[in-house]
């Protein structure tokens, strides 16, 4: 299914799909315009109004330093949302990078070289590779995106090396090398573009468990370090006051819940737009019915 | 059978070899001299040399990998740099804590999970179904450290029924002990539950299609029989797949949550080893449950090809 009916078929069959790229949006302009929509300074140390609870003037109340919790969400949502995207993006581009070298040259040393590796990677529990990794490189924001997006690589360069794996074969691919196209060439014109739903889907996945991923490093304090107001990190300080100031708990971790789940949604939506006959039954007939009316 | 087997068993071996390398691999490029971490920053040049040629720290990293490998092998994973006490020592203390909340989890998520998934299938369609799949990606997406602590602050804090945080060994008494892993466990346990709820789901819906489902609704059988006993038997072959691969994400969220309820377990013991650059501590627990793994999904293959009938034992 090509990119663009991926899409439509997104958004006509699939509401709470919508409803999760709504979530994504609200994250991104909450995220760019922090500065402006929030309506303290998320460092701001204020001893005298420690522990408020929420109220006119502190929505979600204030944490151990008298800093206001919804300030310090607003600008949570960057961190998230940086980390979020970068750390995807490498596991993206270095996955389908050697997912389809291995995939053109199948069977072949090479691609029993890169796929063995993947295995390596695979062979760890995500979460205890990145904070394996997080203890070589050191705890920061730049190295969260490393060790996360290194923890994800395996299953880009898996669905990239299935894609192309399945359609290298096909008819239009031979036609094109035979019509003179070099490789690389016909890689991107004819194969990538074929591969793209498999992709995107797992794009909006991965970034719901990158961002899933960084609040638990920041949780265990391996992170991003304060002050700089990151979700997990909040919860971890708020961990210590459950009883004093449980707001302090509760928000920042619906912030996480409700951005992974709006991207969860996203990824479902997608896949069930790729593979009509996944969940709806209304679209499985639609599908069928258009399959059967001439072209 | 035996041919397969061994097939399987050879075949983890370079995965095997890989995650050793990559332990090693990841703390020597750990900044710092691990001479220095044992005699401290004021000692002299001669003895933190000494010590380094006793350590093999001066040998090439190949050498210095093949020793550690035979030390490995041997069950010798170093000692703490803290307390010197055996690494393997303090990762057999910690290990029953984590096997326990990890298989406490895992009952939890097929206890929640593996009904959640045959109703909504039984129930396709209907408001139950959309209902059960909604749950399921609320237990996917909920953060599972967050969950605990809302555990602890409405069961522990509030009502006082369950413990907060700590760990009572089985031998003193297993009630008490149960009622310390009962929160952590479905902590843990949520995320798998609702990853097992959609496979089931999933597998059922495929299994109330075959042919033999169709037959058995022709022989004038109810359509619970024929969900229950005919269906479902047939979608739980994947779905002991599925629940054995749960365990690798299960041991990720216990190491987390043991944070959370202070459960003196491997999770816990890498954290404070890694916060006192104690690298010995982490490199062995990093390698044991790296190969926990390995060896966890080997069984899980061996497992469903054993399970399931149409799999033929050989190429």
């Amino acid at each position: 299914m090509g990119k663009s009916s991926l899409w439509s078929a997104f958004f006509r069959r699939n509401r709470m799909g919508v409803f999760g790229l709504c979530v994504l949006a609200a994250m991104i302009i909450a995220a760019v315009f922090a500065p402006w929509v929030s309506p303290y300074d998320p460092l701001k140390i204020n001893m005298l109004h420690r522990f408020l609870p929420p109220s006119l003037h502190h929505p979600l109340g204030t944490d151990d330093l008298g800093r206001d919790v919804l300030s310090r969400i607003i600008f949570g949502a960057r961190v998230s949302l940086e980390v979020g995207i970068i750390s995807t993006g490498i596991a993206t581009g270095v996955g389908v990078f050697f997912g389809v070298i291995a995939g053109y040259k199948s069977g072949s040393a090479t691609d029993n070289i890169i796929m063995r590796i993947m295995d390596v990677l695979l062979a760890f529990p995500a979460i205890l590779l990145a904070i394996a990794i997080m203890a070589t490189l050191g705890a920061n924001m730049g190295n969260v995106m490393i060790a996360i997006g290194i923890v994800n690589i395996p299953v880009f360069a898996r669905i990239a090396r299935a894609a192309v794996i399945q359609v290298v074969p096909l008819e239009y691919v031979e036609a094109s090398r035979a019509s003179g196209a070099s490789w690389p060439r016909s890689l991107m014109r004819d194969v990538l573009p074929n591969s793209l739903g498999p992709i995107i889907v797992q794009v909006s996945l991965t970034m719901a468990s990158a961002i899933l991923a960084e609040a638990a490093l920041s949780f265990l304090g391996l992170g991003v370090q304060p002050p700089t107001p990151s979700w997990g990190s909040m919860l971890s300080s708020a961990q210590n006051y459950l009883t004093l100031a449980p707001w302090d708990a509760v928000f920042p971790g619906l912030a996480i819940f409700v951005a992974v789940f709006g991207l969860n949604l996203i990824g479902d939506g997608l896949r069930d737009a790729l593979d009509p006959r996944a969940r709806n039954p209304r679209a499985a007939m639609r599908a069928a019915e258009r399959k059967s009316q001439p072209a | 059978m035996t041919r397969f087997l061994v097939g399987r068993l050879l075949a983890m071996i370079p995965v095997l070899l890989g995650v050793t390398l990559a332990v090693f691999g990841l703390i020597q490029l750990t900044p710092g001299d691990p001479a220095a971490a044992i005699l401290g920053t004021q000692a002299n040049p001669a003895a933190l040399a000494a010590l380094r040629h006793a350590m093999g720290l001066d040998l090439p990293a190949p050498i210095q990998y093949l020793n550690w490998l035979g030390n490995v092998l041997h069950g010798n994973l170093g000692e703490s740099y803290r307390n010197h006490i055996a690494v393997a020592q303090l990762l057999a203390d910690a290990l029953p804590v984590t096997l326990e909340l990890t298989i406490v989890s895992l009952i939890i998520a097929a206890i929640i999970g593996i009904p959640a998934g045959v109703i909504a299938a039984a129930r396709r369609y209907t408001n139950t179904d959309y209902a059960m799949s909604a749950a399921a990606l609320f237990g996917i997406s909920i953060p599972g450290f967050w969950l605990g602590l809302l555990l602890i602050l409405l069961f522990s804090l509030v009502l006082g029924w369950l413990p907060a945080s700590g760990f009572t060994p089985m031998h003193d008494g297993l009630w008490a002990n149960l009622k310390g892993m009962i929160l952590p466990g479905f902590s843990v346990g949520i995320f798998s539950a609702g990853v097992l709820s959609r496979f089931v789901r999933a597998a059922m819906m495929e299994a109330l299609e075959e042919d033999y489902v169709r037959t058995a609704r022709a022989k004038g059988l109810g359509e619970r029989v024929v969900t229950y006993r005919h269906a479902m038997k047939n979608a739980m072959i994947p779905t002991v797949t599925v629940l054995g691969l749960q365990v690798a994400f299960l041991l990720g969220g216990v190491v987390i949550i043991e944070q959370v309820f202070a459960l003196p377990g491997i999770g816990q013991l890498s954290l404070q080893a890694i916060e006192a650059r104690d690298y010995p501590i982490v490199q062995g627990a990093t390698l044991l449950i790296g190969v926990a793994f390995v060896v966890v999904n080997l069984v899980v293959d061996l497992a469903y090809t054993a399970i399931d009938p149409r799999i033929r034992y050989g190429g």
